[in-house]
């Protein structure tokens, strides 16, 4: 996957620009084109980000460069320790989950988590869980459950992993089993879509009091490839 | 090939490890068999510093390395076993209950009582691998249980720090029905929702992690701990095959879901204290 979207390429080499004036041995003397280079900046970004498409949408949801479950982790918790494991079969790397500290408050915290590169994205699968994960995920909220502390689910997933092992292991039963559990915890459940809101794979940790996207985020029944293979017959005709 | 030549088979376990080599200076590792300077491995909690291997310690060590020091009360003192199958095999149990109590100075294999981990009350059991490999029979299932009941009565955090081989032999029936005993206990706690964090090391096998030591809210390990329900000798015989490398250790066990951490020794402490903090703090209502 390239680094950068066909779109935002004006728009990089305008920053570009700007940062080589900046390094230049006389930054003073480009201080008026430098004014002028950021205020088109600003005009073109305002007007691609106005102008978006669904798809250049699902492109920034999936940006490369996106931050994962793991930096909102660094970024917003203190006292992160992962919890590994549902106790039946597995640790699934595709969910990161644990305790952690939420402005003063203790709470449950649990999302997908994508890999960088090919080499994290293979120990990752691409953040699509197997049932295992799902398993992990409904331990840690009776956990939280259990101890009266709010939860919150960061969801980042194209889907839940459509394989082998997770048939054999029942996917379909996890997921389920997941949404009539969270349906009826009895402690606060915050959920996030935070990129990639992927059909029930996205949902089986999404049931929650307050559901949130951030902004070019997408969540939906099924991915655009999925939907295009199903109604088109051609995954490719998802753009 | 002559005898002496011969290969140990693969599979067969190596001899049990002696703990310490040489007095003086310097002691080999038991897993990497490398030298290293004895007051290093000292510093880091009885931990290999080029392998990080960590040694077996004794309870006392453990309790030494886990709490705040001058905090541990002990209950439930005083138990001991009255022997009531009159068991014998090569040797009797009396006897072997009694050697073990003058090689370890203690009663039998597990204390028990309060202490405090980074300020939090909580009530605290530890096993003495050295006591007759730790193993449980109605001694060491009455002190559990009791351990449980207090942290029960006084709604305390639990803390049980494990090592056995499991199920004591020697009281037969006895010790099986210890499993089911803590067990319950265990349930009771679990629908005050009081917390139970529990800790294995090496190695804690059969009985003890077919009860209570997979039982904990949290459960925690040591690094390359042998964790099992059957031992790998019982398993390789069975199966009759030799089994993969690192199969039953701490890593193995995190893989397959079985563990939340596997937490080295120096950290041990630390990671209690912020499970301990996390339960502590104040439940958040919901209507």
């Amino acid at each position: 996957m390239p680094e950068e979207l066909e779109f935002e390429k004006p728009l990089l080499e305008l920053e570009n620009r700007i940062a080589e004036l900046r390094a230049s041995s006389d930054p003073l003397a480009a201080r008026d084109e430098i004014a002028s280079l950021e205020d088109r900046l600003h005009r073109l970004q305002q007007r691609t980000y106005a102008n978006l498409t669904p798809w250049q949408r699902t492109q920034l949801a999936r940006h490369p460069k996106r931050p994962h479950t793991l930096d909102f982790y660094r970024l917003l918790l203190e006292d992160f320790v992962e919890l590994h494991g549902d106790r039946l079969y597995g640790d699934d790397k595709a969910i990161v989950g644990g305790l952690a500290r939420f402005e003063g408050q203790s709470v449950v915290v649990i999302g997908q988590q994508k890999g960088r590169d090919t080499r994290e994205n293979l120990a990752r699968n691409f953040g699509m869980p197997h049932p295992e994960g799902y398993r992990k995920a409904l331990r840690l909220m009776k956990l939280a459950e259990k101890f009266a502390k709010p939860i919150i689910t960061l969801i980042d997933t194209p889907g839940a992993y459509p394989g082998l092992g997770a048939e054999e292991r029942g996917q379909a039963e996890a997921i389920a089993r997941n949404l009539r559990e969270m349906s009826a915890l009895r402690t606060p459940v915050i959920a996030v879509v935070t990129g990639e809101g992927g059909s029930g794979g996205a949902l089986a940790i999404g049931v929650a009091n307050r559901v949130l996207m951030l902004e070019y985020a997408i969540y939906s029944v099924i991915s655009p490839e999925g939907c295009a293979a199903i109604l088109w017959g051609d995954a490719g005709k998802a753009p | 090939m002559a005898w002496f030549w011969k290969r140990k088979e693969e599979g067969e376990e190596e001899p049990r490890r002696k703990l310490v080599h040489a007095e003086g200076l310097w002691i080999k590792c038991d897993s990497c068999k490398e030298i290293v300077y004895r007051a290093e491995v000292e510093r880091a909690g009885r931990v290999c510093p080029k392998c990080r291997y960590p040694f077996r310690i004794s309870a006392r060590e453990r309790l030494a390395l886990l709490i705040d020091e001058g905090s541990f009360e002990e209950r439930d003192t005083g138990l001991s076993s009255q022997d009531p199958l009159g068991f014998k095999d090569t040797k009797r149990y009396r006897d072997r209950v009694r050697a073990a109590k003058e090689k370890t100075g203690l009663e039998e294999a597990v204390i028990s009582g309060l202490a405090r981990v980074g300020g939090f009350p909580v009530v605290l059991c530890i096993f003495e691998f050295h006591f007759m490999g730790g193993s449980m029979a109605s001694v060491v299932g009455e002190k559990i249980t009791r351990a449980i009941e207090l942290a029960f009565v006084k709604r305390l955090p639990l803390i049980i720090l494990s090592a056995s081989g499991g199920a004591r032999m020697q009281e037969g029936i006895i010790s099986l029905m210890q499993l089911a005993k803590t067990s319950a206990a265990l349930h009771r706690l679990a629908e005050e929702r009081i917390p139970y964090i529990s800790i294995l090391t090496d190695h804690t096998t059969g009985g003890v992690t077919a009860s209570f030591a997979m039982l904990g809210d949290i459960n925690v390990a040591e690094p390359r701990a042998l964790i099992g329900f059957a031992g790998p000798r019982v398993i390789s015989e069975t199966i009759r095959q030799p089994l993969p490398e690192g199969f039953q250790r701490s890593e193995f066990l995190l893989e397959h879901g079985q563990l939340d951490l596997v937490v080295e020794r120096r950290e041990l402490k630390a990671t209690v204290r912020r499970l301990l903090a996390f339960f502590a703090d104040r439940p958040v209502s919901f209507p």
